[in-house]
C-alpha cells in the first residue's frame, strides 16, 4: 500500500495556534507519510515537525467563509488547532490525517521507518532479556528455574520464550497447567523478595468452569510455591476481580481456585476497575480538566464522578497489600484476575515497586516496565489505540498503564527522594505507549513482535532514552538509594491530582520548569565542590 | 493553678488514631499552661505536649468497658483522643480543662508566663524587628500624594486603627473626621498598599453608612482625595469584597454600600466573599472530613466539595486577583471594603499586596505585611481565634484562609516565595498558641494599654532567629517570573487549588510525603557551602606550606578526612523508617492491620523527643518552642530509629493479626 494514496492534500497555508498563551506559527502546511509538518515563512529556517500522524486521537474540522479549522486532539493529550487557507484544503487535509492516523497495519508504522542518527538498530534488545533477570534470582534462592517450554509461542500466546517457575515442577507439568489457565497463562515468578524469601507470581483464571474442574499439575505448582519458600509458608491469592465476578466467570469456563484444592493458599478478592469503565473514567477526567468554564462550585464533584483518583487508590492499596504481604507476614503472593494481562500486571508491577530498591532506579523501572508490561504481555496495541478524544466506540482500549504511570508519580509524589527518575520519565512512558516513533511499544506480545520482527526492524526506546541527552530530562536530581520498602499513603488525602500529565497543556509550564532547574542547580553545585575538594586532595598530596 | 482539679492520672491511654484498637499507656499531667502526657515505655518515654490555649473542644464519650474516653480536639489540627480509667478522675479533668482552655484575663495566657531567657534588651529588640514606618517608607511614603496623618493621635477617631496612617495629603482632617462618622466603627478609608511604579495604591474601610439613601459629603471628598492621589487614573475602583445580597441587606440597617451615582469618578464592584459565619462553618464540616476514619476517594472529595471551603479559598483569591491587576495593569486605585473592613478586607488587601510586590514574599516582608494588615489594622484576633473566654460566634478562620491562600500560591510558584510550607504552619500554630504577644487583643489600642510589648516576647524575632528552618532552598529572586507582580494565568483553573494536608492534617504523619525536598536541598546546599569554606582553608594553608617550603608536612590525612566526612551524607538519608498501613480498608477477609504503624505515628502528636529532661513540668522552657513543633519533619531522614529493629519488633504481632484473617 502506497502512503500516497492516502493523501489528498500534500500542502496548503496554514496557521498554528498550539495552546493557550502561546504565540500562534505561519506557514506552509504538510502532510507525509507519518508526519504532519508545518515549515514557516522562509526557506532559510529548518522545518518544524510538527507531530507524528499516530498520535492524532480525534479531528475535528470546521470550514467558514474560504478557510477552514481543524482542531487536533493528540493521545498525549495537548490539543492543537490549525486554520487552513481554503475550504477543498482544510477537507483534504483532515480527511488525509484521519485515513493516515488510524492505520492498522505494524509493519508499514512509523518505527520501520524511523532511522535516528547515533542509534544502532537492535542495541537494546538485549537489555532487558528474561535471563537477565532469572540470573538474579538464582543468585538468591535455587528453588526456581527458567523454562523454555514457551519457546515457540504454543503453550501461551502472551507469554514470552523463557519464563521463571518453580524447579521442582517440570515442563510438561506446565503443560497442563497451561491448558488450566486462560489463555495459558500459567502461574509464573516475577518477583522474588530476597529478605523474606517469599515470591510474587502472575497468572490468569484457573478454567474451573461450573462443574469446578481442579488440576493437579496446577495444585502441584502452588505447593511447590509454598515448599520452595520455607517449610509452613502461606501463600495468599490475590483476585483482582469482586468476588461475585469470579463467580459468575465459572458460567462462561472461566472461575477461581477451589480452597480445598490448594491447601496453604487463602484467597483476597480487590476489585480493580479494567476496560471499558477505567477507559470511561479517563475519557470523563480528561473531559473535566479540560474544562475552564466550570466553577470551583462543581470541581471536586467532577474530579470524584470521574472515579480516577479512587482507582489510583484502589490499585496502591492492593499493591501495597500484597507488598504487606510479602514483607511484613512472610506469605507468598499470586495475583490474578480474569486474563491476567491489565490489572494484574497492575499489582505486580507496584508491589515490586514498593519493596524492591532496585526498580526504583532508572535502568531497574526500565526494566520493570519491559519485564512486567511488554513481556508479560500486556495487548498494548489493543489497550493504546485510542486515548481519552477518540469518539470512535472503544472496544479494547483501557488506560491500564496510564494507571500504573499515576500510582508511579503518586509513590514519587510521597517519597520524592527514593525514585532515581522524575516525572519526565513517566510522561514519557505515557507519549511513548500511545504513539511513538520506537517499537518498544508495538504488537500485543512477543509472538506478535517475533512475527512482525519489531527486534530487528526497528530502534528501542530504551537506547532512545537512555542517550546523555535525554538524561536531564529523566533523571531525578534528589535522587538516595533508599534500600527500604517504601509504603506510600493510600488515604484520599495523600493522593493527588497528577497536574503534570492531566493538565500538562492547559496550565503554563514555567513554574514548575524554573524550579526544576533550581534543584538541578543546587546538586551538581555540590557535586561540583564535591569534585574539586576530591581532586583538591588528591593534587596536594605531598610528594615522597 | 486554682482550677486544676487533678494534676496527675496514671494508667491513661492515648489512643492511635489511625489504627484504634492501637494505645499506648501512660501517665497524663495538667500543668498551668500544658496538658501532658508521658508515656510508660520506660526508655523511650515520649511526651505529648498539648497548650490549654490551643484546645479548642473537649468531648466526653460514652463509657466503656476499658474507660472513659476524652476526645481534645485543638485549634492547630491535632486531635488527642485519651481513655481514663475511672470516670471520676476523667470528669475532673475534663472540668479543669474546659476552664483552663477558656481564660477570662488576658494575664492568664502563656505568653505573660513563657520566658526564653533573653533579657530585657534582647526583648525589645525582638519588638523592633518589624517597623512599619520603616514599611511605608520602603513603599516610596511620604511623597507628593500621600502624608503621615496625625488625626487618629490617641485613637480618638477610630479606635480600632493604628494611631501612624497615610491618607492622601488633599484630606484634610476635616474631610477625614467627616469620612469617619460616615463609616462602621469610623473605619474611614486609609492606605494600605502603594504601588510605587504607577503610583496606584489600595485603600481599606469600613463600609459606607449610607442606608438607602444617605450621603457624607466628606466622604465623597475622600474618595475624591483617593483618586486625585494617583495621577494615573481618572478613577478608582471601589471594591465591596461581599455578596451584593448581604451588602444590601445591610442597607436596611443604615449601612451598605456606595452609590455610584453620588461619588465621582467610581467604578463599584462586589466580589462575593462569605461572612465568618458561613466560614466558621465551611471550615468545620471540612474538618470533619479529614477525620473521617478511611474514608474511601468519594467519601472525601464530596465531603470536601460540600464543606465549600476551596470555593471560598478561591474567591478570596479571585479578590486578590483582581485588585493586584486593576493595581498593575490598568493603573487605577481601589478602596476595599467589607462590612467593618477587618476580615475580608485584611484577606483581599494582604494577597492583592502578596500579588503585587515580591517583598511581601521574602522572610521578612511577609512578616510585615500580617503586621500591617492584619495587626496593626485592628483584625480582632482575640475574637477570631477565641483567646480570650467569648461568644464563639465571632470565631472564624480569617487569617487561616489567608495563610491557605498563600499555600495554594507557593504551589503554583515553587520559587517565588523565600519562605517554606514550614514558616506558614507555626505562623498559623503560634495565632492560636498565645506563647507570644504580637496577636494578642483585637487592636493596638488594647495591646498598648495591656503593655504587651514590655511583658510578652515577638513572635517575629522568633521566628528570624531560626530563620534557617523557614527558607525555601527553591527561591530565586533573581528569576524574572518572581519580580514585579505574580503572574497567574488568565482562565482561572479550578484543578489549581488543592486540599492542604501538610495543614489540616498536619498531625497525621503518615499522610504527608515521608521525606522532604525542602530539607533535603537545604542540607544539599548547607553541604556544599561548608566544602567551598574547607576548601578555600586547605588551599590557604597549603599556599602557606609551600611558601614555608616544608616538603615532608604530613597533613595529607588530615586533609583527606575532612572531604569524606560529608561524602556520608547522602547515603545517611535514606532512613525513611516507614510502615504499611491499613490497606485493606473495611474488607473483613483481610483484616492486616499493622500494629507498627502506632511505633512511628505516635509522631503525630507533638512530641517532645529533644526535651532531655522527663520532668514534665518544664512548662516554662525555651527549648520547648522547637519542640512543640513537628520535629520529624525538621531532619532530612525523618526517622528515629533503624527499620531493621522496627521491623523485627512488630513482626509477631502482624503476623497475628494477619493469621486471624
Amino acid at each position: 500500500m502506497e502512503f500516497s494514496e492516502l493523501i489528498r492534500t500534500g500542502r496548503a497555508q496554514a496557521e498554528l495556534l498550539p495552546g493557550p498563551e502561546e504565540a500562534p506559527l505561519r506557514g506552509t502546511l504538510c502532510v507525509t507519510g507519518h508526519h504532519l509538518l508545518l515549515s514557516p515563512g522562509p526557506p532559510s529556517t529548518p522545518d518544524l515537525w510538527l507531530l507524528l500522524l499516530r498520535s492524532v486521537d480525534s479531528i475535528e474540522k470546521r470550514v467558514a467563509g474560504d478557510s477552514g479549522t481543524i482542531t487536533l486532539r493528540c493521545k498525549d493529550l495537548r490539543v492543537l488547532q490549525l486554520d487552513i487557507e481554503g475550504v477543498e484544503a482544510t477537507l483534504d487535509i483532515a480527511r488525509s490525517i484521519e485515513a493516515l492516523s488510524s492505520l492498522e497495519s505494524v509493519i508499514t508504522s512509523f518505527p520501520f521507518f524511523y532511522r535516528p542518527k547515533g542509534l544502532r538498530l537492535g542495541d537494546a534488545w538485549h537489555f532487558h532479556p528474561p535471563e537477565r533477570y532469572y540470573k538474579r534470582v538464582a543468585r538468591e534462592t535455587n528453588a526456581w528455574r527458567l523454562s523454555e517450554v514457551n519457546q515457540d509461542f504454543s503453550l501461551c500466546s502472551s507469554y514470552p520464550r523463557a519464563v521463571i517457575v518453580p524447579r521442582a515442577v517440570d515442563d510438561d507439568a506446565l503443560a497442563q497447567c497451561a491448558r488450566f489457565r486462560q489463555g495459558g497463562r500459567f502461574p509464573v515468578l516475577c518477583y522474588h523478595h530476597a529478605p523474606s524469601g517469599t515470591v510474587l507470581l502472575r497468572s490468569s483464571q484457573p478454567l474451573t468452569g461450573p462443574q469446578k474442574r481442579r488440576c493437579a499439575e496446577d495444585e502441584d505448582l502452588l505447593r511447590a510455591v509454598l515448599t520452595g519458600a520455607r517449610p509452613g509458608a502461606q501463600g495468599f491469592i490475590v483476585d483482582t476481580r469482586s468476588s461475585q465476578a469470579a463467580k459468575q466467570a465459572r458460567m462462561t469456563g472461566g472461575g477461581t481456585e477451589a480452597k480445598a484444592a490448594y491447601p496453604g493458599w487463602k484467597r483476597l478478592h480487590r476489585p480493580l476497575e479494567r476496560g471499558r469503565a477505567l477507559q470511561e473514567s479517563f475519557v470523563r477526567l480528561v473531559e473535566a480538566c479540560g474544562d475552564t468554564e466550570q466553577s470551583m462550585d462543581r470541581w471536586l464533584s467532577r474530579l470524584e464522578g470521574c472515579r480516577w483518583l479512587a482507582h489510583v487508590k484502589e490499585a496502591l492499596s492492593t499493591a501495597c497489600l500484597a507488598a504487606q504481604g510479602m514483607e511484613r507476614e512472610g506469605a507468598c503472593i499470586l495475583v490474578h484476575g480474569a486474563e491476567g494481562t491489565d490489572s494484574t500486571l497492575l499489582v505486580t508491577s507496584l508491589t515490586q515497586l514498593i519493596l524492591d530498591p532496585l526498580s526504583r532506579t532508572i535502568t531497574g523501572f526500565q526494566e520493570l516496565v519491559e519485564r512486567e508490561w511488554i513481556q508479560a504481555g500486556h495487548p498494548f496495541q489493543l489497550r493504546c489505540a485510542h486515548s481519552a478524544f477518540s469518539h470512535t466506540r472503544p472496544k479494547h482500549e483501557a488506560p491500564t498503564f496510564l494507571l500504573f504511570l499515576d500510582c508511579v508519580w503518586q509513590l514519587g509524589r510521597q517519597f520524592p527522594l527514593s525514585l532515581e527518575f522524575g516525572e519526565g520519565l513517566l510522561l514519557a512512558l505515557f507519549e511513548h505507549a500511545y504513539a511513538s516513533p520506537f517499537g518498544t511499544f508495538l504488537c500485543n506480545s512477543e509472538k506478535e513482535r517475533c512475527l512482525c520482527e519489531v527486534r530487528t526492524r526497528t530502534h528501542s526506546l530504551w537506547s532512545g532514552l537512555n542517550q546523555p541527552k535525554e538524561q536531564r530530562k529523566l533523571r531525578n536530581p534528589l535522587y538516595v538509594p533508599n534500600p527500604l520498602a517504601i509504603w506510600p499513603s493510600v488515604e484520599p488525602q495523600s493522593l493527588r491530582l497528577w497536574q503534570g500529565l492531566f493538565l500538562r497543556w492547559t496550565r503554563p509550564p514555567e513554574p514548575s520548569e524554573v524550579a526544576w532547574e533550581k534543584v538541578w542547580q543546587i546538586v551538581t553545585e555540590r557535586e561540583k565542590t564535591g569534585d574539586s575538594a576530591h581532586s583538591f586532595c588528591l593534587s596536594s598530596q605531598p610528594k615522597q | 493553678m486554682e482550677h486544676i482539679r487533678t494534676p496527675k492520672v496514671e494508667n491513661v491511654r492515648l489512643v492511635d488514631r489511625v489504627s484504634s484498637k492501637k494505645a499506648v499507656l501512660g501517665t497524663l499531667y495538667l500543668t498551668a499552661t500544658h496538658v501532658i502526657f508521658v508515656e510508660n515505655v520506660p526508655d523511650a518515654r515520649k511526651e505529648t505536649w498539648i497548650l490549654h490555649s490551643q484546645i479548642s473542644t473537649i468531648e466526653k464519650q460514652a463509657t466503656t468497658a476499658t474507660g472513659c474516653p476524652l476526645l481534645i480536639r485543638c485549634k492547630n489540627f491535632q486531635i488527642i483522643q485519651l481513655i481514663i480509667p475511672q470516670e471520676r478522675d476523667c470528669h475532673d479533668v475534663y472540668i479543669s480543662l474546659t476552664r483552663l482552655a477558656r481564660p477570662v484575663k488576658y494575664e492568664e495566657l502563656y505568653c505573660f508566663s513563657f520566658n526564653p531567657k533573653l533579657d530585657k534588651e534582647e526583648r525589645e529588640q525582638g519588638w523592633m524587628l518589624i517597623d512599619l514606618s520603616e514599611e511605608y517608607k520602603r513603599m516610596g511614603l511620604p511623597n507628593n500624594y500621600w502624608q503621615l496623618s496625625d488625626v487618629n493621635r490617641d485613637y480618638k477617631v477610630c479606635d480600632s486603627y493604628p494611631t501612624e496612617l497615610y491618607v492622601p495629603k488633599s484630606a484634610t482632617a476635616h474631610i477625614i473626621v467627616g469620612s469617619s462618622k460616615f463609616r462602621s466603627r469610623r473605619r474611614f478609608p486609609a492606605l494600605s498598599y502603594y504601588y510605587k511604579d504607577n503610583h496606584a495604591s489600595i485603600c481599606r474601610s469600613s463600609q459606607p453608612l449610607s442606608g438607602f439613601s444617605a450621603r457624607c459629603l466628606e466622604d465623597e471628598q475622600m474618595l475624591q482625595a483617593i483618586r486625585k492621589a494617583n495621577p494615573g487614573s481618572d478613577f478608582i475602583y471601589v471594591v465591596d469584597t461581599r455578596p451584593k445580597l448581604n451588602a444590601m441587606a445591610n442597607r436596611a440597617a443604615g449601612k451598605g454600600y456606595e452609590n455610584e451615582d453620588n461619588y465621582s469618578n467610581i467604578k463599584f464592584q462586589f466580589i462575593g466573599i462569605e461572612n465568618i459565619h458561613v466560614m466558621r462553618n465551611s471550615l468545620q464540616k471540612m474538618l470533619e472530613v479529614c477525620e473521617l476514619k478511611s474514608p474511601s476517594m468519594s467519601d472525601f472529595l464530596w465531603g470536601l466539595e460540600n464543606s465549600g471551603w476551596l470555593r471560598h479559598i478561591k474567591a478570596i483569591m479571585d479578590a486578590g486577583i483582581f485588585i493586584a491587576k486593576a493595581v498593575s495593569e490598568e493603573g487605577a486605585s481601589v478602596l476595599v471594603h467589607c462590612s467593618d473592613g477587618w476580615d475580608r478586607t485584611a484577606q483581599v488587601c494582604s494577597v492583592a499586596s502578596l500579588l503585587l510586590d515580591p517583598h511581601y514574599r521574602t522572610l521578612k516582608g511577609f512578616m510585615v505585611l500580617i503586621e500591617k494588615d492584619w495587626i496593626s489594622f485592628g483584625h480582632k484576633f482575640n475574637h477570631r481565634y477565641g483567646n480570650l473566654d467569648g461568644d464563639p460566634k465571632e470565631i472564624s478562620p480569617v487569617i487561616d484562609q489567608f495563610i491557605e491562600c498563600v499555600w495554594q500560591l507557593m504551589e503554583q510558584f515553587p520559587c517565588a516565595f523565600e519562605f517554606n510550607e514550614r514558616f506558614l504552619i507555626h505562623i498559623q500554630h503560634h495565632i492560636y498558641s498565645c506563647q507570644f504577644g504580637n496577636f494578642l487583643c483585637n487592636s493596638q489600642k488594647e495591646r498598648r494599654e495591656l503593655k504587651i510589648q514590655e511583658r510578652t516576647y515577638s513572635l517575629w524575632a522568633h521566628l528570624w532567629k531560626n530563620r534557617a528552618d523557614y527558607l525555601n532552598p527553591l527561591f530565586r529572586a533573581d528569576h524574572s517570573q518572581n519580580q514585579g507582580c505574580l503572574h497567574l494565568p488568565v482562565a482561572p483553573c479550578n484543578s489549581m487549588y488543592k486540599f492542604w494536608s501538610g495543614m489540616y492534617n498536619r498531625f497525621e504523619k503518615g499522610m504527608q510525603p515521608r521525606q522532604s525536598v525542602t530539607d533535603y536541598l537545604m542540607a544539599v546546599k548547607e553541604e556544599s557551602q561548608q566544602l567551598e569554606e574547607e576548601l578555600e582553608a586547605l588551599e590557604e594553608r597549603l599556599e602557606k606550606i609551600q611558601k614555608v617550603q616544608l616538603n615532608h608536612i604530613t597533613v595529607k590525612s588530615n586533609k583527606q578526612s575532612e572531604p569524606s566526612k560529608h561524602s556520608g551524607f547522602s547515603t545517611s538519608d535514606n532512613s525513611t523508617a516507614n510502615t504499611p498501613q491499613d490497606y485493606s480498608g473495611n474488607m473483613k477477609s483481610f483484616p492486616s492491620r499493622s500494629p507498627s504503624q502506632g511505633d512511628e505515628d505516635s509522631a503525630l502528636i507533638l512530641t517532645q523527643d529533644n526535651l532531655k529532661s522527663s520532668d514534665p513540668d518544664l512548662s516554662v522552657n525555651s527549648d520547648q518552642e522547637s519542640g512543640v513543633e513537628d520535629l520529624s519533619c525538621r531532619s532530612p531522614s525523618g526517622g528515629e530509629r533503624a527499620p531493621s529493629e522496627d521491623s523485627g519488633k512488630d513482626r509477631d504481632s502482624d503476623e497475628a493479626v494477619f493469621l486471624t484473617a
